[in-house]
């Protein structure tokens, strides 16, 4: 019952303030209606026994893209301001084509049965995930490092002002 | 009434419709990136939800939902640096302005 109702209190935090992100006119307010949503996109993984990704989504999604986009906006002078139009000639296609995708999502969803398969969660995650990260997952983990890198050097070659 | 995988992949597909209504409906370049953003969360949602419900026995789940948000992390940032410099050379970051490559 108490998960019921933690689910449902989430749930709606996420959806209302990422619908507040997708259509308020005021662009600083959605970058910072980002931020409720994230945080009960963490709870839901709270719910779900992912702590260590709850803690993970806290710090680079809220700790750092957000601020991240707050910063873009704010260099970007020609985007702010509550006058400017914010949306762009399409959207009842937007619209149309978003209920349909997720009246079908939802139709699907509850028309499949997914399987079970047996085991539990490990009590705490973080200990067995930096052991699977190191043993069976460690291409993915050096990959994901090279990614990093070339990502972080890209992004300050494109920023940089040329002279 | 117990909360089920459904409920949490019914919760994950409005948050992606919604990201996509921002991605599809947005001007400003910065706000399409934050569609993505709401896009990369629900496939994580999923993702997690899967490993707990479906598959419990392994932590495949969550390992890919931390490696999609490094990779998230890493395309905010090249994304960011893209409309600064977009925004230097052409004075815009709404991207139905941003038509120097139609003729």
């Amino acid at each position: 019952m108490g998960e019921l109702a933690a689910f449902i209190i989430l749930s709606a935090i996420t959806l209302v303030s990422a619908a507040v992100v997708v259509t308020s006119g005021n662009i600083v307010r959605s970058g910072l209606s980002l931020v409720p949503t994230l945080l009960g996109v963490a709870g839901l993984y709270v719910l779900l026994q992912a702590e260590f990704v709850a803690g993970i989504q806290v710090l680079i999604y809220v700790g750092a893209i957000t601020v991240l986009i707050l910063f873009v906006i704010m260099l970007t002078q020609g985007g702010t301001g509550v006058r400017v139009r914010q949306t762009t000639g399409q959207l009842p296609a937007g619209m149309l084509t978003s209920a349909v995708l997720a009246a079908l999502l939802i139709a699907v969803f509850r028309g499949t049965v997914w399987p079970s398969l047996a085991g539990t969660l490990p009590q705490y995650t973080a200990g067995p995930i930096g052991a699977t990260f190191l043993t069976s997952a460690i291409l993915v983990f050096l990959v994901a490092s090279f990614v990093l890198l070339v990502a972080l050097m890209g992004a300050i070659i494109i920023a940089r002002r040329e002279r | 009434m117990q909360v089920g995988l459904l409920h949490y992949l019914v919760v994950s597909a409005l948050l992606f419709c919604l990201g996509l209504y921002g991605v599809l409906t947005r001007r400003n370049t910065v706000a399409i990136l934050m569609g993505i953003e709401l896009m990369l969360n629900a496939a994580n949602i999923n993702l997690v939800a899967f490993n707990k419900y479906v598959a419990p026995g392994a932590l495949s789940g969550q390992i890919f939902a931390l490696v999609v948000i490094t990779l998230a992390a890493a395309e905010a940032g090249v994304g960011l640096a893209l409309v600064m410099a977009a925004y230097r050379n052409l004075e815009t970051v709404h991207v139905d302005e941003i038509n120097i490559m139609k003729w």
